[in-house]
């Protein structure tokens, strides 16, 4: 090359074989992101995911609001999993304000919460079955999810975006004889998703596609630092439901679904036994909880913090979901950081898809749990 | 719905008839009348009253419908009648979308939803016409660096092929095929040929990555997958003796080779959905890695042609299966016959009772054959449809290694259990049965 080129800038060598896909953001098979993938005939040489299309700064809107009207806008990153995006943030409210959540709202926010986790795993599910190609696994978790969508709307008035968790408790008590219905339409739902494994987990062509594609090592997994249904599908028993017990966990037996294999099959299992393992919660839960009683911390108007930080985190439907906020007393937050199982997903798909074939790269990429928005937050 | 828009003028309403009734005018007259000329030239015309029916003895039909009648049954003699009409192309189009319809209602029945609702009233019977209409209307937009007549041709030439493979499936007994060849299955094979050079040819000429990857895969599946279509069917040609397929569905008289070959059909059946793209084997068009395949950058009818050659496709197919294997048109007749008193009493309409010579157009038999054809081909165009609802797709490597070494085996397997039943004397031109 004689074109001379300013400094600091260099050309890129290209092999001539290699071509460069992008897929994304306009793409069927991406999220709100870009896949930078270079090929070599079917097979992956490089891929470079580029996240950031759906960036709303959160993080910086949460420094101008008061510790009340954060609520709703940090729930924004993962509407079908609302109540865990705020389920930190308001811990680490109430400990910053000294506040002790009565015993009944501890319950109902466990519930909601499993509730929540099994609305957002069932459209996870949903996206990875199209991903494949399988139409049916497509439209059964997306039907399937109106169940606990509708007992969410009872709780909380809201159908995703709930705002439901507030410092001091919950908004609202549940409504009468929300418990039977409840529990009936946990019944139903566990019988339905026991039928994915029929036409979905158990299906031959889906378990040659999707074993051994993507596997992620133990060790690696911990490296690379992830967290959730990808990080317990490489053998890690790793679930802050049953390792940090916050809220009424403690009194709650959680049994954390592990498997070994690291693959993508394992990593798509894992959420699915969690829903069923959060049917037993709920069941449990419902059980344990006191039958009346307040719901509701009364909080002065503008709550100010003191000069402290906190950090806590909860087990969200893609792992653990961490909240720092900084406060200098004052009513707003002078920092709210969110630490995103998604993002720390998303930094071992380099890793994993290098090498592998074109026709693996759905399977891998939303094996990972990731949701785009919630990575940019 | 049913809502008057705030902004209805009846005058403006009658314009809009009168504007949409001269161009149905203008267009009938432009297109509709040649047309009809057309084909009147093709026709042998009949004698009515000893006089040729010419254009003034023509107008009469309007005062006696009967004279119909003769001229209706020399166009179904004619080839023309057999290309557009009913073994060919209309009959397969029929079908074509009918099963598009059958597909997206009972794949929304399975994935519990309702699938087309609204358009038509009855549960969206219309859907079909008005996405047709959609695609008709819609900008047809060409990539800038696309290779021009490569691009326009070959949503034509896939339209063109599957009519041809259409035209070699017989339909009934009696002659009631397109191309009634010699070598009929070799010509089946060789139509079937094309469709991979025809997916490349787009794809290449498109100049994009995943139009490009897409053909590739498309290529890579077809030829794979062909060797096993025709490896499948040698079993059947080894029992029969012959290439024609009228002869082939009509030696299947009293057992269908789907009871002595069922390894064939199977092969032969996984084989077509592969030819066919069809879930599991749509890596060609696997939305969520290369976006729609070797379609991608079709638009508007360009794209509607190509479904319309898959769904014709899908048709022939289907048609091929039941010649070769279920026993073509054969079936008890069930068809009610002609009633004998309208061809010799006549109808009475009133005061005048009406003759008609000419009747009946079509005999009971041909008709019978059709319906159990009909019938058949339904049933295998809905087990083609099934998989669809069921099955991930599948990988390249794993389809390969399906084609190239299980199927293969396997339609070596049909072609020793042929030869076996041949030479054990058990079926053949000498055989017991």
């Amino acid at each position: 090359m004689t074109a001379q080129l300013p400094p600091g800038l260099h050309m890129e060598k290209v092999d001539e074989r290699i071509m460069t896909l992008n897929v994304g953001p306009q793409h069927p098979g991406s999220g709100h992101m870009r896949l930078i993938v270079k090929i070599d005939g079917d097979f992956i040489v490089s891929c470079d995911p580029d996240p950031g299309y759906v960036h709303r700064g959160e993080e910086k809107m949460a420094e101008y609001r008061n510790y009340i009207t954060n609520i709703p806008h940090l729930e924004r990153p993962v509407i079908h999993d609302s109540c865990n995006v705020l389920y930190p943030y308001c811990l680490g409210v109430e400990e910053l304000l000294g506040v002790e959540v009565p015993e009944r709202a501890k319950y109902l926010r466990v519930i909601a919460s499993e509730l929540n986790r099994c609305v957002y795993t069932q459209y996870w599910l949903a996206i990875y079955g199209i991903f494949l190609g399988h139409s049916t696994m497509f439209m059964w978790p997306a039907g399937d999810r109106e169940l606990f969508i509708d007992m969410l709307e009872k709780m909380t008035g809201a159908r995703v975006t709930h705002a439901y968790f507030v410092p001091g408790g919950i908004r609202n008590d549940v409504p009468a004889n929300f418990e039977d219905m409840l529990l009936r339409r946990v019944d139903y739902f566990e019988k339905r998703i026991k039928e994915y494994a029929a036409i979905f987990y158990d299906n031959p062509i889906l378990i040659s596609r999707t074993t051994d594609a993507g596997v992620l090592s133990r060790e690696d997994a911990i490296r690379l630092g992830t967290t959730g249904s990808t990080l317990r599908a490489s053998g890690v028993d790793f679930d802050l439901r049953k390792k940090e017990k916050y809220d009424a966990y403690g009194e709650l037996d959680v049994h954390s679904n592990v498997l070994k294999a690291g693959d993508s099959y394992a990593r798509s299992k894992i959420p699915w036994l969690d829903m069923l393992e959060s049917c037993n919660i709920i069941r449990e839960a419902v059980r344990k909880m006191p039958k009346s009683g307040s719901v509701r911390v009364k909080l002065k108007p503008n709550p100010k913090g003191g000069d402290d930080e906190v950090y806590k985190r909860v087990e969200s439907g893609r792992g653990s979901l961490g909240c720092y906020i900084v406060s200098r007393s004052k009513p707003e937050p002078y920092r709210v950081k969110m630490s995103v199982g998604s993002f720390r997903n998303l930094i071992c798909l380099p890793y994993l898809l290098k090498g592998e074939k074109l026709g693996n790269m759905p399977a891998v990429y939303w094996s990972l749990n990731y949701w785009p928005v919630e990575a940019d937050r | 719905m049913s809502v008057i828009a705030p902004k209805f003028r009846l005058s403006y309403f009658i314009k809009s008839i009168l504007d949409n009734a001269f161009w149905a005018i203008t267009l009938l007259t432009l297109i509709g009348l040649p047309f009809v000329q057309v084909i009147l030239f093709y026709l042998e015309l009949p004698v009515i009253g000893g006089r040729l029916l010419d254009p003034y003895l023509a107008l009469t039909i309007l005062a006696d419908p009967s004279r119909q009648i003769p001229l209706l049954q020399s166009f179904i003699q004619t080839d023309f009648f057999k290309i557009a009409v009913f073994p060919g192309f209309g009959f397969a189009a029929l079908l074509a979308a009918g099963t598009i319809f059958v597909e997206r209602k009972m794949l929304a029945k399975l994935q519990l939803r309702v699938g087309p609702f609204y358009c038509g009233k009855i549960e969206g019977i219309l859907q079909l016409m008005s996405d047709g209409i959609k695609l008709l209307t819609k900008e047809i937009i060409i990539p800038a660096k696309a290779d021009k007549p490569i691009f326009w041709a070959a949503p034509v030439l896939f339209v063109a092929t599957a009519a041809a493979f259409v035209s070699l499936i017989p339909a009934a007994g009696g002659g009631w095929v397109v191309a009634d060849v010699e070598v009929g299955l070799i010509a089946v094979f060789a139509i079937i040929g094309f469709f991979p050079v025809i997916t490349v040819l787009s794809s290449w000429s498109a100049n994009s990555k995943f139009p490009f990857i897409g053909g590739i895969r498309a290529l890579h599946q077809m030829v794979s997958f062909e060797i096993p279509l025709i490896l499948s069917v040698l079993g059947v040609v080894i029992l029969t003796g012959t290439l024609n397929l009228t002869e082939i569905a009509e030696s299947q008289d009293p057992f269908w080779w789907i009871i002595f070959l069922p390894i064939g059909a199977i092969v032969f059946f996984i084989a077509m959905l592969a030819e066919l793209e069809r879930i599991p084997f749509d890596l060609p068009e696997a939305e969520s890695e290369i976006v729609a395949g070797w379609l991608t950058e079709f638009s508007g009818m360009m794209y509607g042609l190509v479904q319309l050659g898959s769904y014709l496709k899908l048709y022939a197919f289907a048609g091929l299966f039941v010649v070769l294997f279920l026993g073509g048109w054969s079936g008890p007749n069930i068809w009610p016959p002609f009633p004998e008193e309208i061809i010799e009493k006549g109808i009475e309409l009133g005061p005048v009772t009406a003759h008609f010579p000419g009747l009946p157009l079509l005999d009971q038999q041909m008709l019978n054959d059709v319906l159990w054809y009909v019938i058949k081909v339904v049933g295998v165009i809905f087990f083609i449809l099934l998989p669809r609802g069921v099955f991930p797709r599948v990988r390249i490597d794993l389809l390969l290694h399906i084609g190239w070494y299980k199927l293969i085996g396997l339609a070596f397997v049909n072609i020793f259990i042929a030869l076996g039943l041949l030479y054990a004397g058990v079926l053949g031109p000498e055989g017991i049965l």
